[in-house]
């Protein structure tokens, strides 16, 4: 039996990136706001001290910061013909768990999606017309442009003290920064990252091949930041223990280093440890949400009643708490009805690695975001009229961090053991580097997130299924622009190269990357959405969903900087039109 | 620059550390280092003997050095297993099991601590079948022979695919040969020494922009710096001692 709690405001449940500045601002326009966190308290000092914060087996390996799956995890078929098994170890994505979320372990690079990315569909049909859209592709506007979110983008880059080159300011294009992006209102609020050998390279030969490089845009600040909550984020020393890891200097932007010194001295703020959200109770006409039940650490249930429930974890809880408290319609993937579960997409990640026998790159020097980009093959930055595909990605010349358990690359045809693998290893360690690609991924009908009939979680509640696969798009895609990443490559001259496009069946097994979006996806039409643009639930009016859930189909992208955006965006909804009039913003 | 020679430069500087000594006088350095404190918590005799020999051929010692057996890539193992590792503590573990598609992954029941102590024993049978001997007392060739066979699915195992067996070996060899010596494994830092990686980070900043010079360090360990082995900077970032370059 729950215990009944004292009412409040607002609850937030997952207190990571999105969570934790809905609940800073809200408890200071005057809202009382209880976080609710699966997780444990974390923060700099102890969780990240060192020297224990630069141990790869710990955090890379054993995965430290990451989703506990003895207690919960997904289930994975690549289609409705196969039975959906639990993934039953860590493999192609890594959520977080606790304070901060996924943003503890971020690598940092903070993009803004182009303006064709929230206007794929109507872009596309536009330019190319409508024999140019892939097949089953479910990929759609998403309600809300580029101009609406820019200052909001611009807000979160504040906040989290992105370090990088604008490209384009309010419409003229500043040389050393990305052509391509959106107009932006000013310049990065610190500056680019130093340039490691591999970037610099690459920036020479892209230059000369008629690109424009630029620093990637990066969360690791290049110098000692205080931000407008007063926290300050130190400067990047370029340590390399980077994604995966807690930043021990607090140098990496997170909600740890830029938001939670201020929320905790919230008097209207109140967070809750492992405290697991199970469900958001709903009235009889199942048109409000009246409260949530959480289990804490001794297995004692509460219903905590609010009017107001924010929904901020990850993608895969803001779905699933969806479809167990009955907010939205499921996807049904054969009638092609529903919402809620619809339009789940990933990235279709691939790269080129270049191994020399003359030059040294000392990876290891790095930092999350630290390399040089080009955005020519990206989103509908090129023609893609005789191409048969939608969608790119950045090109990026990375020097994230090379630590030899989990990033050792050999050359291609190189055995996977024994003593020729242990010369390529000692040879092309420190003699090589990779050009990676953010490719983008198209939603289709036959992707998507749903309740698993048989799998259950530690409180034998459903656990979610993913049915996922990339599609033809994803693989014309990866093949077209690998290849051109590769025409820069060589012109950088290795001694050899190994050119990886990304063509084979999804597998869950290997690390591609924790970008996992949709699901929960907004747009402008309650009938292919399931939040409309102020990420508002269209059925449960005073239930938000934000995060990575909200976006219909992944850019060529890394995800936080639009989850940042899209967070800014609708606090303001909230904060301006909702809190004065509670009920639908659309 | 010609970066052979100056890999045998680096190795020269070191040599009293032992990465430049011939493979059998390093094996037996490092042997003298640290096997006489190892206590096994999980593997049996026979299969640390089993393991002995198996990561011997996965990451041979040879002219560049040590292999995994003398970094003690058998005691990492072995203390993977009996921890949360082995147990499968953040792992989903409710049935029903399914061996499902290549592209789910992990769906055996039993735990790496079972598939070892399973796997190894059936290994030992199949060469004892087929050559007379256990694995261990096999030729470095029929050794390298029977890994093949189990990485490519040939060697059939009954209590798990062959294939997953091999994976799980290979993976916890190179755990064990590249992680913090901390765990048990790259003893001496042999690992690291091997490719020019030098542990836990010091500060870069100064460092990052020039291009192209090696970064000959001292790799530095977690214990060295609990035991107070390494000098640190306020943020608690060891100071890395560049090893001489002798031309």
């Amino acid at each position: 039996m729950a215990t009944k709690l004292k009412p409040v405001d607002a609850v937030v449940v997952g207190v990571g990136l999105s969570g934790s500045i809905l609940a800073k601002e809200l408890a200071e326009a005057g809202l009382h706001v209880v976080g609710l966190e699966r997780g444990r308290w974390r923060d700099t000092d102890p969780d990240f001290a060192m020297p224990h914060a630069h141990d790869e087996l710990r955090y890379v390996k054993r995965h430290e910061l990451m989703q506990d799956l003895s207690r919960e995890t997904i289930t994975f078929r690549n289609n409705t013909n196969e039975t959906a098994l639990p993934m039953r170890s860590l493999g192609s994505f890594r959520p977080g768990e606790g304070v901060g979320g996924a943003a503890v372990h971020w690598g940092g690079l903070t993009w803004r999606f182009l303006p064709w990315d929230f206007e794929t569909r109507s872009r596309t049909l536009a330019r190319y017309g409508s024999d140019h859209w892939p097949a089953e592709c479910t990929s759609q506007d998403w309600g809300v442009t580029y101009d609406e979110l820019e200052p909001h983008f611009d807000r979160f880059e504040y906040l989290y003290g992105v370090s990088g080159k604008a490209g384009n300011i309010k419409g003229k294009i500043i040389p050393g920064g990305n052509p391509y992006e959106g107009p932006r209102a000013r310049e990065y609020p610190n500056p680019a990252l130093k340039t490691a050998y591999a970037g610099a390279l690459f920036k020479e030969a892209a230059e000369k091949l008629g690109y424009k490089p630029f620093p990637t845009p990066s969360a690791a600040n290049s110098q000692p930041y205080t931000n407008e909550y007063g926290a300050t984020i130190n400067g990047c020393v370029y340590c390399g223990y980077c994604q995966f890891f807690g930043c021990e200097m607090g140098a990496k932007a997170s909600p740890q280093t830029a938001v939670l010194p201020n929320l905790m001295k919230q008097s209207r703020f109140e967070l809750r440890t492992r405290a697991n959200v199970v469900k958001v109770n709903l009235d009889s006409a199942k048109k409000r949400a009246v409260s949530v039940t959480y289990i804490d650490s001794r297995g004692r249930e509460f219903e905590q009643p609010a009017d107001l429930v924010l929904l901020t974890s990850y993608v895969f809880n803001n779905v699933r708490l969806m479809l167990l408290s009955g907010i939205g319609k499921p996807y049904d993937p054969a009638a092609n009805s529903g919402v809620v579960g619809r339009n789940y997409a990933y990235q279709t990640p691939s790269g080129v690695t270049l191994f020399f026998e003359d030059k040294v790159f000392n990876q290891f020097m790095a930092a999350g975001g630290l390399g040089m980009t080009i955005d020519e093959f990206n989103g509908d930055n090129f023609d893609h009229a005789w191409l048969g595909f939608i969608g790119g990605g950045f090109f990026q010349a990375a020097t994230s961090g090379s630590r030899p358990i989990e990033v050792r690359p050999v050359p291609r045809g190189t055995p996977r053991w024994g003593a020729e693998w242990k010369h390529a290893v000692a040879k092309y360690f420190n003699r090589s580097f990779p050009i990676t690609i953010q490719g983008a991924c198209q939603s289709y009908r036959t992707n998507y997130l749903d309740l698993d009939p048989a799998y259950r979680d530690a409180y034998g509640l459903p656990l979610l299924r993913m049915t996922f696969d990339r599609h033809e798009n994803e693989h014309k895609m990866s093949v077209w622009i690998t290849n051109k990443a590769a025409e820069i490559g060589k012109a950088i001259g290795p001694s050899k190269m190994t050119v990886s496009p990304r063509t084979e069946k999804y597998t869950i097994v290997p690390y591609q990357s924790t970008h996992n979006t949709g699901g929960a996806a907004m747009g402008a039409e309650p009938a292919t959405s399931a939040v409309n643009k102020y990420l508002q639930s269209w059925d449960v009016p005073n239930v938000f969903v934000v995060g990575a859930s909200a976006f219909p189909q992944n850019g060529g992208y890394n995800p936080t900087g639009t989850v940042g955006a899209l967070t800014f965006h609708a606090l303001q909804a909230i904060k301006t039109r909702y809190v004065k009039r509670p009920g639908p913003l659309a | 620059m010609d970066e052979e020679g100056s890999r045998r430069r680096f190795l020269k500087s070191v040599g009293a550390l032992s990465a430049a000594l011939p493979a059998a006088a390093a094996a037996q350095h490092a042997g003298h280092a640290s096997a006489k404190s190892e206590k096994y918590m999980f593997l049996a005799p026979a299969e640390v003997t089993f393991l002995d020999a198996a990561v011997a051929r996965l990451i041979p010692a040879d002219e560049l050095g040590p292999g995994a057996k003398e970094a003690g890539v058998t005691y990492f193992i072995d203390q993977q297993l009996f921890g949360g590792y082995g147990v499968m503590a953040k792992m989903y573990r409710q049935g029903p099991h399914a061996e499902g598609t290549p592209q789910q992954g992990y769906q055996s029941p039993l735990t790496p601590q079972e598939v070892y102590r399973a796997a190894i024993a059936e290994i030992n049978a199949g060469c004892a079948k087929q050559y007379g001997k256990s694995y261990d007392q096999l030729a470095a060739a029929q050794q390298d022979e029977v890994l093949r066979a189990l990485e490519e699915g040939k060697f059939p195992l009954e209590a798990v695919p062959a294939r997953f067996f091999f994976n799980m070996l290979l993976e916890n060899t190179i755990e064990g040969f590249f992680s913090d010596p901390i765990y048990g494994g790259n003893r001496g830092k042999i690992g690291w020494k091997l490719v020019g990686f030098p542990g836990v980070a010091a500060v870069y900043t100064h460092l990052v922009e020039k291009h192209g010079v090696p970064y000959d360090a001292l790799p530095v360990s977690i214990a060295d710096i609990l035991e107070g082995k390494a000098a640190l900077d306020e943020h608690g970032h060891p100071k890395h001692v560049l090893l001489v370059r002798k031309d």
